[in-house]
Formats: C-alpha cells, structure tokens, sequence
C-alpha cells in the first residue's frame, strides 16, 4: 500500500529566510535556541515583519540575520550598533533588533554598545553570551570568566569579566534582562517586552557553546550546559544589577531594569520641529 | 519656505570649501550626517548640524569615524541620502567599513579634508597625502569614486556630483579636498532648485518574491530596495550570490561579484571621468595637477606662455577611477610632464604609469603651502628642450 504523506509547514517557517537554512550553528548551541526564541516572539506579537530589521555583527551568532525573514544587514565584526543606529534614526518607524556576540558586542565593539544606550536610542540588542569567541575556535573574550580555560588562555584565564547587566543599566539601558537558553519561556516573554518597549533595551543570553567552550573549558556537552543553568540559574527581578556577576555557583537572571526615559528619537524629533522654522542663509 | 527650498539656498554666497561641501550635499538630497570632529573638517559637521534640522534630517555626532560609516551606511539602507566627513585619521578608522559599503553596494558619500600625516600629522596643515589611500585603503580588490575640488564652488557643485555618481553606481563616493580649498573663502552661486540634477537610486521593478538584491542590469548595477518596504532582503560583507546568501566557499561566486564591483566603475569610467584642459592643444609640457595645486599649476602654465613656452594643463577632477586614457593622451602630444602635489610622491605613480614613456618631473610639497607658481614655472623651464 502506498503511503500517504502530508507536507506541513512548520508555524515558524513565515519568520524563516528559507533560502539560507540550513544553518551553520553545531549541534547543541544555544543560538538555534535564541533564534527560535526569537522567531517567536516576532510570531506572537504579530508584528508587520515589513517594518522589522534584523542587524548582526560577526560570529556565530551573527549569522543570524541571514536567517530571519525581514530586512536584515550582517555588518562588521563590532559594528552592528552604529549600523542600526543609522537605520534607526533614517527610519525611526523600522523596529531595529541587533543580535550579536559577546565578543562583537563588548570586545571590538563595546564603545558602540555604550554610547548608543547613554543616548537611549530605541535599538534593541540581544546579545548570545557563550564566554568565548566561537567562529574563530574558542578564543579568551570579554564575558570569559577568571581562570577558565581557552584556546588562548591555556593557563587560565587572568582577566575579570564583564558583568553586561551592571554595564547595561550604567550605560543607560532603559530595559534589560538576563536569561540563559534554559529560559525559553521567560526569554521570548523579554524579547517581545523589549520590541515594544521605546528606547535602547538589551537582553543577555547565556548561551552554551558545547563545541568549543564546552571543551576546553571542561563545562562538558550542551546537556552539562543545560545542568550548569538549571543548578546555578537564580531569579532575581529588579535586584541591583551590580551584583548580578555570574559564577559557577550562581547566575541571576531576570529583568533588572525596566524604566521610562526620553528616547534620542524623541528629543531628535521636538528639536527638528523648532529648527524647521528657522533657516540659515549665507555664512 | 518649503522643505526644498529651505534645503537649497539659491542665491550668492561667500563660503567656505567645507560650507561648501555641506550645502551641495543639502542641495543633493542628503538628508543623514554622522560624523566625528576633527580639523580641518569640522565645519562640515558644525553646518550640519545647524542645516539638516531646519530641513527635516538627521544629524548625529557619533562616538567615532568607525561608527560614523557604519550609521551613514545604515542610513544609506534606510533609503536617505548620508554622508560624512572627517580628516586623514578619520578616514584611517573608516577603511573596514568603506570595504563593507563596496561589498554591500551603499550608496554614500565620504569626504575627507585633507592635512599632512601620516598620524596625527599636522593637524591645522593642508595635504594631498591620502589620494592612495582614497583608491588602496581597504582590503582587498575594489573600486571607488574620488573627485576633487579646486574651488569652492567647485566644492559645491562635486559634492552634488558626489552624491548622484553614489546612487547612481551604488558605490561609496569620495571628495578628497585639501585643507586649504576646504578653509578658502570664495564666492558661490547655487542655482535654483530646477537647475540642479539630481539621481536617485534605482528602486526594484518586481515583486518581493522575485527581487534578487544583487542581482545586476546591463549597466551592472542593482537595484537597491530600502529597509522597511516590504522586501525582506538580507546583505552581507560576506562573499554573497545575487540573492544576498553568503557563498563564501564559491569561488565562482567571488570572481563573479568582485569583478562586477569592479567592472561597474571600470567599464563605465568614460562617463564617470571629468577632467579640464588647458591649453594642451599646441603643448609641448603638460603639467598635470589637481585640488589647489592646479591653480598654482595653471597661474605657472600662464607665466610660461608669457615666456613664449608652450605650456598647457591638465587638471584632474576625478582621481579615482584614475584618468589614464586622459593622461596617456596628453602624453603622446608633449614631450615632458611636469606633477606637482602636496604629499612625497602618489598620484605620480598613476601618472607614470599611463605617460609610459614621456619623461615625468615630480615637485613635492610637504607642510602648509602649495607649490608657488614660480617653483612650477621652473620645472616647467627645466623640461623644455
Ligand atoms: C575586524 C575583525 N577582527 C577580527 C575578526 C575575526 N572574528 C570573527 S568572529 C570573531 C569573534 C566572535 O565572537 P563573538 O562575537 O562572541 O561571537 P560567537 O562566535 O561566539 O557567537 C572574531 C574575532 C573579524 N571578522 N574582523
Ligand atoms: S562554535 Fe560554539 S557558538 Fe559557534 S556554532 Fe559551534 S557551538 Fe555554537
Ligand atoms: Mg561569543
């Protein structure tokens, strides 16, 4: 007898650039996961995906524009901040997402990272923290904790991490959250607060990276990743972000911040509107 | 005052290169300026930020010249007309990302005051030190514009220039102005509204379904959709097909869009190339010069018809693509050509190259000053047989 098969569409498939897939990402890595989150989100807020832009830097992670079905850049190494805050202020209508890596995001491109939230300008940036430089083969990052091991710290590493929650909330951020990729829930939850919310919003994901990270740090496989998360992962809502550091005890998550403040759109707009009535002639 | 006419100040005015520069970019359509300050090129962000407010864009100081291109970049993909301006460290920090704009066909125009370097050089000084750079200061195989002014109203009207060879080739373009055209007060007319051509880039024909971001017509440009319409299309520096998708193991696909970045500028550079001659027709010395070096260059040819040598000029407008087939023509006419520039020897080399064998006198000039006419007077003597 012959079979009978059905072809169903996936219900995220819409938000999926076909064309690209299948992606580059290993198995286990967390940022399938983000991507997925991601996706969903887009899914169950329902927005029109025509006035979405998705913008990365360079790395794993970074890939994941090409995946998404909007518009969507993938920049330089560091640079897709500056690059959203360009189409951003080109088009303040576009709802802009960023999503990149630690490394992009803190290392090369930190500088970014921090004036575009001082100036609270409404881009929102998710950034895949997986403690090391993945596409380039697990090399010593920002986010690196002290004394872990990589492919460029074979003794330990001797450098202090950035806690981007603290540097987040210092910088100006008017929203951000810290999830690992256990908390699928809960990170779709925050990334469809972040889209809707005005001004610079940043979301940290703690994302594993079994193939290299996992190794050479000894974590071990994406299932050790998972366990670390599940033991270690405490909720702390709107606890001071200062000590919201991660250690092999204890990662906080959570949404630390959530407050109003003017957008640089916002103020950009009101100043345009006063200057339009005056005109410069001749110097 | 309606927005275009706020945008286009119609009328005399007494400028500055840099104020120059800016106006022409307003009465272009560029409606995004992102930028960092450094001298000499300052005034250009300073009148920015006073201009583009009045005429509905955006101006933002950013937190550096990297950031500066990478926002005029976005800018560009969100649809508006940008720009920026900056000096030789500037232009340095910029380099990854003009790649990036090459690579991704962004229309967009970058000007460059130039100083004396190399580092932080000679701030306050003027240069023709970066005219390599403009063409090499990326990595690896591309093409770009760069014009260069000689007079302010010159500086105007490239800079209008500027930005329609920018939509029109979807390629970054560059105004290599020296320090002293950029800070020279000279009077300039800009016309009314309806005198002034203006392209915009080619928007897509086909549905969303069927639009193929990079995928060429005959003149080997693209058309460019804009974030936000509907098209969902994805760019990347990546090596990439017509589709956009990254093939970075292809190497069809690399020769494939590194020869078409740089065919559309080669293959077009008859139309792209705008020089002035002078006095070449019966010369037997050329001299070859550009930005303010031509106008001591073209007071020395006058001197020496006076002499009753025959001098002639060839004043370049646009370095990049480089004038060969201009240059090599006058070449075969004379029989020495005399370059005088503000740096220790570059566009020369180019020079050189399409002159063949006609003999070729460099003048070099390091620090402040342009060549007096009388230096280029004496090269000129020095070369007549
Ligand atoms: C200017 C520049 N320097 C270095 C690189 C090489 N590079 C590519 S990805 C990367 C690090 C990526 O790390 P991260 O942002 O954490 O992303 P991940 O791969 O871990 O997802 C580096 C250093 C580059 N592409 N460009
Ligand atoms: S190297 Fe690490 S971060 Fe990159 S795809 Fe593999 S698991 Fe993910
Ligand atoms: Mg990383």
């Amino acid at each position: 007898m012959a079979e009978q098969t059905t072809q169903i569409a996936h219900p995220l498939e819409p938000f999926l650039r076909k064309t690209t897939i299948p992606h580059i990402w290993c198995p286990g890595c967390g940022d399938g996961t983000i991507l997925n989150s991601f996706v969903t989100a887009l899914k169950e807020l329902e927005v029109n995906l025509d006035k979405i832009a998705v913008i990365s830097g360079i790395g794993c992670i970074g890939r994941i524009a090409g995946y998404t079905n909007t518009d969507s850049f993938h920049t330089t190494h560091g640079r897709p901040i500056p690059f959203a805050v360009g189409v951003k202020l080109a088009n303040p209508e576009l709802n802009v997402i960023v999503i990149s890596g630690d490394g992009d995001l803190f290392a090369i491109g930190g500088n970014h990272f921090i004036h575009a939230a001082r100036r609270n300008i409404g881009i929102k940036v998710i950034c895949s923290n997986n403690f090391n430089y993945g596409m380039t083969g697990g090399q010593q990052g920002p986010t690196t904790p002290l004394a872990s091991r990589t492919a460029t710290t074979p003794f330990g590493n001797i450098e202090h991490p950035f806690n981007l929650v603290h540097l987040a909330a210092a910088s100006g951020a008017v929203y951000v959250a810290r999830w690992t990729t256990l908390h699928v829930r809960r990170m779709t939850e925050s990334i469809k607060k972040a889209i809707q919310k005005e001004g610079f919003s940043f979301i940290e994901i703690v994302s594993p990276c079994p193939e290299i990270y996992g190794k050479a740090s000894k974590i071990g496989t994406a299932m050790d990743f998972m366990n670390w998360f599940k033991k270690a992962s405490v909720i702390q809502n709107f606890s001071d972000p200062a000590q919201a550091e991660i250690t092999a005890e204890k990662i906080p998550v959570g949404e630390f911040v959530d407050v109003e403040k003017p957008t640089f759109e916002k103020l950009l707009r009101e100043m345009t509107a006063q200057a339009q009535g005056k005109v410069t002639g001749g110097a | 005052m309606s927005e275009k006419n706020k945008a286009i100040l119609t009328g005399r005015h007494f400028f500055s290169g840099d104020l120059a520069c800016a106006e022409g970019a307003l009465a272009a359509g560029c409606r995004f300026f992102g930028g960092y300050p450094i001298t000499p090129a300052t005034e250009i962000a300073e009148r920015m930020a006073r201009r583009l407010p009045q005429v509905g864009g955006t101006y933002i100081q950013m937190e550096d010249e990297i950031a500066s291109i990478a926002a005029v970049i976005g800018a560009s993909y969100a649809g508006l007309k940008a720009m920026t301006a900056t000096s030789g460290p500037g232009f340095s920090l910029m380099q990854e990302n003009i790649g990036l704009a090459v690579m991704t066909e962004a229309p967009c125009v970058i000007v460059n005051v130039m100083r004396g370097g190399p580092s932080t050089g000679q701030p306050t000084m003027a240069g023709q030190q970066d005219v390599m750079q403009a063409k090499w200061g990326s990595h690896g195989d591309y093409e770009i514009i760069a014009l260069t002014p000689s007079t302010v109203q010159e500086a105007f009207d490239l800079t209008i220039e500027a930005f329609n060879y920018a939509e029109a080739y979807r390629v970054p373009v560059m105004i290599m102005m020296d320090a002293i055209v950029g800070h020279m007060w000279e009077r300039v007319t800009i016309p009314p509204a309806d005198q002034i051509k203006i392209v915009n880039r080619k928007k897509p024909q086909v549905p969303r379904e069927k639009y193929a971001p990079f995928k060429p017509d005959e003149d080997l440009v693209p058309p460019m959709a804009v974030f936000g319409d509907g098209y969902h299309f994805h760019a990347t520096g990546l090596t990439h097909d017509e589709e956009g998708r990254p093939r970075t193991e292809s190497i069809k696909t690399q020769q494939t869009l590194v020869q078409r970045l740089c065919d559309k500028i080669r293959k077009n550079a008859d139309k792209i190339i705008q020089i002035r001659e002078t006095m070449l027709d019966d010369a037997e010395i050329a001299v070859v010069a550009y930005g303010i070096e031509a106008r001591a260059a073209w007071s020395a040819v006058r001197k020496a018809r006076n002499a009753g040598i025959k001098a002639g000029l060839l004043r370049l407008i646009t370095l990049w693509p480089f004038p060969e087939k201009q240059v090599a023509e006058v070449a075969k006419k004379v029989k020495t050509i005399v370059v005088p520039e503000m740096n220790y020897g570059q566009l020369v080399r180019e020079v050189e190259r399409a002159a063949k064998t006609t003999p070729v006198t460099f003048l070099s000039k390091l620090g402040e000053e342009p060549h007096k006419p009388e230096e280029i007077l004496e090269a000129i003597k020095g070369g007549k047989h």
